[in-house]
């Protein structure tokens, strides 16, 4: 089938995009993008993606709310209780052998998965010796991780999970309860730095111990990931740990032989040192 | 037609009814099915396993970026969407809900009509929501073909009858005749 009109568009905007605003989409996974940007098309009344291209190149206020579309914001605490399972009970007592820790939580969008590993860290005793690295493209998600507050109808499901994920203490441990937000503890985002980080522009992180970037991945083409995978590895120290989402996997990657299977079920890998 | 590709959408009845159908699909089907299922999230995909015990052809969860293979059944796993993408492979996504569920229907039918033209054939069948309407409606713009299980014989009536109001072209089916159908295409 020859190329629409519709996706020559996409291209042009993702390009115009990139050449104005650093912001590279081009080999985000083209299926779900182009959803995307059918949706901001419906819900901002624009004739066609050309429209959104000129609305974004002349006003940069349009930026965050494109980013917002073309970013996904999808996340839990505890998410896939059996990996963070896996990392306390398999990965931790590696991690307690060295005296300092650096974790990276790379696409961390509103900071569920940074606290869910703050508080594995805490209840593990490990929280004083580490720094956290939460880093995303999207500013909005970025401050939201900053800010820590969560609908409290939420927390049901947080609950659950962290208990599933063997948690030791009752979740309501880490947050109070403000009308109808959970406020979670500053004292868990101490040791934090957050940082507005593209895993396709930006270069590597030095010496982590652990990496979790989980359904980042999966939004991007064979090639991008390639080269994120790359970055991890160069990221990693020798014997560092690499966690992906559930349906995220090395195997078909040019790097997989930087890695071996650590639990191969829960999508950890562990860097090989040499 | 020359059918490249079959989508298939069930909700509340829909294990039952796929029974009914999948298994109906003869070794020499030479086309990949994907089907979309509405699963509780958090459960385990228990449906591979069951189909691949009384089917034919080769059946399996839906991986990400995995190429389609003739002759094969993907099943979308809980809690991700399943598309499909031009150069005919899969993707999953967890982006929000479509129509309150992930998988959704209508995430897979677009992205399928999107790659397939008219290559596909669309099929909805039971359900108690209207996920899956659009979809069809976008397979049959596309120039595929819809079908749509017969009302009166689906545990529940609302998700065909909502896709044949987005889509008046496709055609009513019993359950029993809907693989004989399909292998007819692919002639
Ligand atoms: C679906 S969320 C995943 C959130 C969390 N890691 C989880 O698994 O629940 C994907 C996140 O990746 C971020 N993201 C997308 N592209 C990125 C990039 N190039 N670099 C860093 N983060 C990115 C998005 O902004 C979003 O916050």
């Amino acid at each position: 089938m020859s190329e629409s009109v519709e996706d020559i568009e996409i291209q042009l905007l993702l390009d115009a995009v990139y050449r104005h605003y650093h912001y590279d989409f081009r080999h985000y996974a083209r299926a779900s993008i182009k959803r995307r940007l059918l949706q901001a098309l419906a819900q901002w009344g624009y004739e066609s993606i050309s429209e959104i291209q000129s609305a974004v190149l002349h006003d940069e206020t349009i930026l965050p709310q494109l980013l917002n579309f073309l970013t996904v914001q999808v996340s839990e605490m505890f998410r896939d209780p059996s990996y963070f399972r896996a990392l306390r009970e398999k990965v931790v007592p590696h991690l307690r052998t060295y005296p300092s820790l650096k974790v990276w939580i790379a696409g961390c969008s509103q900071g569920e998965e940074l606290y869910s590993l703050a508080i594995l860290f805490a209840e593990e005793g490990l929280a004083e010796r580490t720094m956290f690295y939460a880093t995303d493209i999207n500013p909005a998600a970025l401050k939201a991780a900053q800010a820590g507050v969560y609908p409290l109808d939420r927390i049901r499901l947080f609950t659950e999970n962290h208990q599933a994920s063997g948690g030791q203490n009752s979740l309501s441990e880490y947050y109070t309860a403000n009308y109808d937000r959970a406020v979670f503890d500053r004292s868990l985002r101490e040791r934090t730095v957050f940082s507005d980080h593209s895993l396709v522009t930006d270069a590597a992180f030095g010496e982590m111990h652990l990496i979790s970037c989980r359904n980042v991945l999966i939004y991007f083409d064979r090639e991008l990931q390639d080269r994120v995978v790359r970055l991890f590895s160069d990221s990693l120290t020798r014997g560092g740990f690499l966690g992906i989402g559930s349906k995220e996997t090395l195997r078909f990657s040019a790097h997989a032989d930087r890695f071996t299977d650590f639990v191969r079920a829960e999508k950890i890998y562990r860097r090989i040192s040499r | 037609m020359s059918l490249r590709a079959v989508v298939i959408g069930a909700s509340a009845g829909g294990v039952q009814a796929l029974s009914q159908v999948l298994p109906d699909l003869p070794a020499g089907f030479r086309v990949p099915v994907m089907v979309v299922v509405h699963i509780p999230p958090h459960k385990e995909n228990a449906l591979v396993d069951l189909f691949a015990r009384k089917c034919h052809l080769q059946v399996k969860e839906a991986e990400d970026k995995e190429p389609l293979a003739p002759g094969t059944i993907y099943f979308a796993p809980p809690d991700y969407h399943l598309l499909v993408e031009a150069g005919e492979t899969l993707a999953l996504s967890s982006d929000e809900t479509v129509n309150h569920s992930r998988p959704a229907i209508d995430v897979l039918f677009e992205t399928a009509a999107d790659a397939f033209g008219s290559g596909l054939a669309g099929v909805v069948l039971t359900g108690a929501n209207q996920d899956g309407a659009k979809g069809l409606k976008a397979v049959c713009e596309a120039g595929g073909v819809g079908l749509v299980q017969d009302s009166a014989t689906a545990e529940v009536a609302t998700m065909p009858d909502a896709a044949r109001i987005a889509c008046p072209g496709a055609r009513t089916m019993y359950l029993d005749e809907i693989a004989p159908a399909l292998q007819a295409m692919t002639r």
